[in-house]
């Protein structure tokens, strides 16, 4: 089954055109790693699946258009997690992944068993139940963004998007995150989070999609997306290619020198 | 104890005290009445003074006091949480200073002397008009931001035009009157005014009333927000009109009464958890408390010298506000 359908994808924002006739489809289970340089469109591409940018292009939702849907109905198929990571009042960790409840609950009507069960399964899976009293603003960087991302997992939506998710989250946390995406992907969801860290998306993705200048330069396998020519040409680096424990291993070396061979 | 007890011990306590200060207010004044006569004689049918005196000037005097302390209260949270910004207040959207102009046009042109409504019926024109252009400016696509720049625009423009008002003055009296209106005051306010402002204060109270999980989910941004279901065009609408009619209506009966809807948000806020649907409730009652208790308050002080409650709770209210500035700077930042 197709959970996301993008078609002839272009947005533009201040007159200056970021994503140019993207297209995919995404079909149930699995875990997609959205790569790209800084100002790639990688954002741009999320924010315009939910439909928070003006575009021109289809986005359908298991086989809905994005357009026809309500906001409410929307987050029923879609959870996001932003870049930005403000949170505005020092209210509790366990009210903020709580939030991710609320769009499948009617107005007025209280938490059900069900509810606190998946808030504290979301709660455990990124590690946080340690802090769950605590105000989430008096939490580290790398805390407040688990917290984020148990947030949008409590959503439970059958769609997760997440904007760099790993950022500013230490080694065992990240593959930790890794893990629980995959995890998601195993449960018959899917996951599309863009990625700076290449190591990681290698590794952890069962697909990537490398988006440069607002195109879409490849789509596939990690193996089949990241060869060495293309690293060079859209990153302008030179990269150790390589494999352990049965998985490729993406390590860039140093900026490839543009004139050279 | 859990989080949803504590929070319900809260509410209850802020709704005895603002009975118990409703009582207070009914209770205070110059005619010295005992408490059970009083109590008696506000439902009494006699005519008699004791009655007059509770039915016709305690009694609606009180009742405004509630309502626009929960006006100023409730507004205040709602703003702070829809522009997750500590500073907001509900003076931010222009609508009391354009409330403020029309009632200073009324006095004016002598529109106010020609019948009883005429004044608060200039200024919720004022109210109206400035709510209409800040939409306009804004748009719905604008956001918030650009509502504060719009709201900021109309004050100005709206305390310039009561500026050139008292200016262009013709006779002294005049001029005080306005002086005095703007200070803002509950004495000698009539059912007449409760029965004109509170169908535009409850039609706000239920328009900002509803924005209380949007309000939640907006903790955490506005792009969070809309992918949690939430119709940002929709919580704009809502806070906008909600805010304009309520403080609208408020400002046209009692003139600008400063620093509650700043206030008392940011004094309830750490005993709700900070929760901004849970401090909306919390911040009405208690916005009901700080102006009974300020009204009240006037008529102790200086019985002969009729001092404007807006003075007071400015005076009260900034040093306040400076030292929780103080406290919770750290926090903040």
């Amino acid at each position: 089954m197709t959970l996301l359908s993008v078609k002839a994808l272009s947005a533009s924002l201040a007159g200056k055109e970021i994503l140019k006739d993207v297209s995919f489809d995404l079909p149930a289970g699995e875990f997609v790693g959205l790569i790209g340089p800084n100002g790639a469109g990688k954002s741009t591409l999320l924010r315009t699946v939910l439909g928070l940018t003006p575009h021109r292009g289809e986005v359908a939702i298991e086989g809905r258009a994005v357009a026809s849907m309500s906001a409410r109905e929307r987050a029923r198929h879609v959870a996001y997690l932003p870049q930005e990571r403000d949170i505005a009042w020092p209210v509790p960790v366990e009210m903020i992944v709580a939030l991710g409840r609320d769009v499948h609950r009617p107005v007025f009507s209280r938490q059900g068993v069900a509810d606190r069960e998946i808030i504290d399964r979301a709660m455990r899976r990124m590690e946080v139940e340690a802090f769950r009293d605590r105000p989430a603003t008096e939490l580290s960087g790398g805390e407040k963004a688990r917290v984020l991302i148990a947030r949008a997992l409590a959503q439970d939506a059958p769609l997760l998007l997440a904007d760099e998710p790993a950022a500013g989250l230490d080694p065992s946390h990240q593959i930790m995150l890794m893990k629980t995406f995959a995890a998601l992907a195993g449960e018959g969801r899917s996951v599309v989070a863009s990625l700076h860290d290449l190591g990681l998306a290698a590794r952890w993705c069962s697909r990537l999609i490398l988006l440069d200048k607002g195109r879409i330069v490849a789509d596939g396998p990690p193996q089949t997306v990241l060869t060495r020519e293309r690293l060079r040409s859209v990153y302008a680096v030179d990269a150790h290619l390589g494999e352990a424990g049965g998985k490729p291993v993406v390590m860039p070396l140093d900026l490839a020198d543009r004139n050279g061979p | 104890m859990t989080d949803a007890m504590r929070f319900r011990l809260v509410l209850a306590g802020l709704g005895l005290l603002t009975l118990l200060l409703f009582f207070l207010s009914l209770m205070t004044g110059p005619a010295a009445v005992a408490f059970g006569d009083s109590l008696h004689a506000l439902f009494s049918d006699k005519g008699d003074t004791v009655a007059l005196v509770m039915q016709e000037i305690r009694l609606p005097r009180a009742i405004l006091g509630l309502m626009i302390g929960a006006t100023l209260g409730l507004s205040g949270a709602v703003l702070q949480g829809w522009l997750r910004n500590p500073l907001a207040e509900p003076a931010l959207l222009g609508v009391s200073a354009s409330a403020s102009l029309g009632a200073v046009i009324a006095i004016y042109t002598g529109f106010s002397a020609l019948f009883p409504l005429g004044l608060p019926l200039a200024a919720l024109a004022g109210a109206v008009a400035a709510v209409l252009v800040v939409q306009a400016m804004a748009g719905l696509r604008g956001g918030a931001l650009a509502v504060i720049l719009a709201g900021i625009a109309v004050s100005s423009l709206a305390s310039a035009m009561t500026a050139l008002a008292l200016n262009l003055s013709p006779n002294p009296f005049a001029a005080l009157e306005i002086m005095f209106w703007m200070l803002g005051s509950l004495s000698d306010r009539s059912m007449t005014h409760v029965w004109l402002a509170a169908p535009f204060m409850v039609a706000g109270w239920v328009m900002l009333a509803s924005l209380g999980r949007a309000l939640d989910a907006l903790t955490l941004g506005g792009d969070a927000a809309a992918s949690m279901g939430v119709d940002m065009r929709r919580v704009q609408f809502l806070a906008v009109f909600g805010t304009a009619a309520s403080v609208g209506a408020a400002t046209a009966v009692a003139g600008v009464i400063g620093f509650v809807g700043l206030v008392v948000p940011h004094m309830l806020r750490p005993l709700v958890g900070a929760r901004p649907s849970r401090l909306l409730p919390a911040s009405a009652l208690g916005g009901a408390c700080v102006l009974l208790a300020a009204d009240t308050l006037v008529r102790l002080i200086a019985p002969e010298r009729d001092l404007k409650l807006g003075v007071l709770t400015a005076i009260v209210g900034a040093p306040f506000f400076l030292w929780l500035v103080y406290k919770t700077r750290r926090s903040m930042l």
